[in-house]
C-alpha cells in the first residue's frame, strides 16, 4: 500500500504535490471504499445465492432459478425486495439501540477486511498485529447481537442473544488458542507476514507442517464456524426453537444486515484459514510481468478462500444442530485441550526436531494428504459403478 | 491542523461523551453500551502513541470479553431497566469528595509531567519489545500475575462447581 501512495504522489502521478499525511488515507479510504461496495458486499450476496442453489442440490430440489441465469441475480433482487420493504420497530423495543444493532454487526464485520490480504501487494493496511486485529474487532459483532437481542424486548431474541454470547465468547478461545501455533512458527502477527513464511506448493504449507499445525488447522476451522453462528453451531437463531434468534423481531434491510454478516463472515473465515495455513497467494515466480502475478495471486487466494464458504455450504446442508450443552461440552472439553496441546507440541516441535526430520516430515503429510484424497475419489468412483446408475440417473447437469 | 490532529481530538471527544454518557445515564443497559464507546476510545489514544499490541489487547480483552461478561449479567437481571433508586442524593457527598480528591491527584499529575511532544513514533512492531520485556526485564512481576490469576480461576471453578458446594453443605 505504501508504495501505491509514494508512486501516486510522485511526479506526475495523479495525486502529484499532495503531502504524504494526507494521501495516505486519502488512497486507503478510496481502497478501502472499493473493496467494501466491489468486493465485500457482492461476495456476501453472491454467497447467499450459491448456499441456497448448494442446498438445493444436496436436497434434491431446484433452488432460486428464476432471476437471471441461473438465478445469478437472486441476491440483488432480495436486497432491492428488502430495501423497499417497511423497516418495522416494536413499539415495546428500545428505539435507538434496535435501530443502531445492525449497523454494528456489520461494522465488526467489514472492520476484518482491513487487515485481509487480497494479492502480495493489494492489502487496506498490513498491520503489525493483523491477525489479533481480525480477532478483536469480531468482538463488535457480538456486541451488536447482545444489543438486537435485549432492545427487541422478546424472549426468543433475548435468549438468543445471551446464546451468541455465550457461544461466541467461548469459542474465541479455542478459536485464538489454534492462531498461537502459527505465530509461534513466523514470529509475527501481520497477515502479509504469516504467509511470506509459506510456499506455494503444499508442504510448504503450515497446514503440513507438522501433526500439530494439522489439528490446529480443523479446531481452527469449526471454533471459526461456531463464532460465525453456522450450522451445526446456529443455536442463537435456531429456527426450531427460537423462531430466528436474536433477529426475530427486525424486518426489511435491517434482518438482511444480520444475514448479509453471516455470509460475509464465511469470506472472512475462509481468508484466514488461507492465510495461517494454507499459504495465502503464494504462487510459482512464472512470469516477471507484475501484473500477471497479481492476478495470479488473487486467483488462488480467492479459490482457497472461497474453498472454505463452500465446505460451510457443505457442513450446513448435511449435519443437524447441536444443543447447548454439547456445544460448550465439545469447546470447553474437547477443542480448548486440543488447541492447549497444538501450541506446546508445536513449541517443543522447534525446540527439539531438526530441520531434515522436519522437512521429511512435511514430505510425509503432503504425501498422506495426497492418498486420502486419492482414496476418496477413489470410493466415490467405486459406490457410482455399484449404484449401477442409469446415465440419465447421474444428473450431472446443473442447468434446470 | 494536520489530519493526526483532527482524528486525535476527534476520538478524544468521542471518548469523554461516550464516558459521560456511561456516568450519567439512569439506564444501566445505556451505560453499558456506551461503555463500548470508551472502551474503542481508549484503544483509538493507544494507537495514536504508537501501542498497536496493546490497543488490540483492549479490544479483544475489554470488548471481546469483560463487556460481554457485563452485558451478560445486566442483560440477565429482571427489569433492570425500570429499576426504582428511591433516593438519588444519598451518595453525592461522598462521591463529591471521591471526585475532587481524584482530580486533584490528575490535577497535579497533568501539571508537572514534562510533556514531549513527539514528532515522529516508530512505526515498528510494538511486540518485541513488549515481549522481550515480559520474559526479561520484569519476568517475576509477568509470572506473579499469571500465578495470581490461575489461582482466581482454580477459585472460581471451585466456587461454581455444584457437586463441591453440595459436599461442604
Amino acid at each position: 500500500m505504501k508504495d501505491l501512495v509514494l508512486s501516486l504522489i510522485a511526479e506526475g502521478g495523479a495525486l502529484a504535490g499532495v503531502p504524504f499525511s494526507l494521501a495516505a488515507p486519502l488512497v486507503m479510504v478510496a481502497f478501502g471504499a472499493l473493496v467494501v461496495f466491489g468486493f465485500v458486499l457482492p461476495i456476501a450476496g453472491i454467497t447467499s445465492w450459491l448456499e441456497r442453489r448448494v442446498w438445493a442440490r444436496i436436497q434434491s430440489r431446484i433452488g432460486p432459478n428464476r432471476v437471471g441465469p441461473q438465478g445469478f441475480l437472486q441476491w440483488l433482487a432480495d436486497g432491492l425486495k428488502n430495501l423497499l420493504k417497511e423497516d418495522i420497530i416494536p413499539s415495546a423495543a428500545d428505539k435507538w439501540l434496535f435501530s443502531l444493532a445492525p449497523y454494528l454487526v456489520v461494522v465488526g464485520f467489514i472492520a476484518t477486511f482491513a487487515a485481509v490480504p487480497f494479492t502480495s501487494s493489494l492489502i487496506i493496511a498490513d498491520l503489525n498485529i493483523g491477525i489479533l486485529y481480525i480477532t478483536a474487532v469480531t468482538g463488535i459483532v457480538v456486541v451488536g447481537v447482545l444489543m438486537a437481542g435485549w432492545s427487541s424486548n422478546n424472549k426468543w431474541s433475548l435468549l438468543g442473544g445471551i446464546r451468541s454470547a455465550a457461544q461466541i465468547v467461548s469459542y474465541e478461545i479455542p478459536a485464538g488458542l489454534s492462531v498461537f501455533p502459527i505465530v509461534l512458527l513466523t514470529g509475527t502477527l501481520s497477515m502479509q507476514g504469516i504467509i511470506r513464511a509459506q510456499g506455494w506448493a503444499p508442504w510448504d504449507w503450515f497446514f503440513f507442517y507438522n501433526p500439530f499445525t494439522f489439528a490446529a488447522f480443523f479446531v481452527f476451522f469449526v471454533a471459526a464456524l461456531a463464532e460465525g453462528n453456522r450450522t451445526p453451531f446456529d443455536i442463537p437463531e435456531a429456527e426450531s426453537e427460537l423462531v430466528a434468534g436474536f433477529c426475530t423481531e427486525y424486518s426489511g434491510m435491517r434482518y438482511l444486515l444480520f444475514f448479509l454478516e453471516e455470509w460475509g463472515n464465511l469470506y472472512v473465515i475462509g481468508a484466514i484459514v488461507t492465510t495461517l495455513f494454507l499459504g495465502g497467494w503464494q504462487v510459482p515466480a512464472f512470469t516477471d510481468n507484475p501484473m500477471l502475478l497479481a492476478v495470479a495471486q488473487f486467483g488462488t487466494f480467492f479459490l482457497k478462500a472461497y474453498f472454505f464458504v463452500f465446505v460451510a455450504m457443505w457442513v450446513r446442508a448435511t449435519l443437524p444442530r447441536v444443543r447447548v450443552d454439547q456445544l460448550m461440552t465439545v469447546c470447553w472439553k474437547y477443542m480448548v485441550p486440543i488447541a492447549i496441546v497444538n501450541m506446546l507440541g508445536t513449541a517443543a516441535w522447534m525446540l527439539f526436531v531438526p530441520e531434515t526430520l522436519g522437512r521429511l516430515v512435511q514430505f510425509g503429510m503432503t504425501g498422506l494428504g495426497a492418498v486420502v484424497v486419492v482414496v476418496f475419489f477413489r470410493r466415490v468412483r467405486f459406490h457410482l459403478r455399484r449404484a449401477n446408475l442409469k446415465p440419465s440417473d447421474y444428473y450431472y447437469s446443473p442447468i434446470i | 491542523m494536520s489530519l493526526a490532529v483532527v482524528l486525535f481530538y476527534a476520538f478524544a471527544i468521542f471518548t469523554v461523551v461516550s464516558a459521560a454518557g456511561v456516568a450519567f445515564s439512569p439506564n444501566v443497559v445505556y451505560s453499558a453500551f456506551a461503555l463500548m464507546g470508551t472502551l474503542l476510545g481508549v484503544a483509538a489514544m493507544y494507537v495514536f502513541l504508537a501501542a498497536d499490541f496493546v490497543a488490540m489487547a483492549q479490544v479483544l480483552v475489554y470488548i471481546g470479553g469483560i463487556l460481554v461478561l457485563m452485558l451478560f449479567a445486566v442483560m440477565l437481571t429482571h427489569r433492570i431497566a425500570t429499576a426504582n433508586i428511591s433516593n438519588r442524593s444519598v451518595g453525592r457527598v461522598p462521591a463529591l469528595l471521591i471526585v475532587s480528591g481524584v482530580g486533584l491527584i490528575m490535577g497535579r499529575a497533568i501539571y508537572r509531567t514534562n510533556w514531549v511532544l513527539g514528532t515522529d513514533l516508530p512505526d515498528a512492531p510494538s511486540t518485541y519489545a513488549i515481549g522481550t520485556g515480559f520474559l526479561g526485564t520484569y519476568v517475576l512481576p509477568f509470572e506473579l500475575a499469571s500465578f495470581v490469576l490461575l489461582a482466581v480461576l482454580v477459585g472460581a471453578v471451585a466456587i461454581s462447581r455444584k457437586e463441591l458446594r453440595d459436599a461442604q453443605g
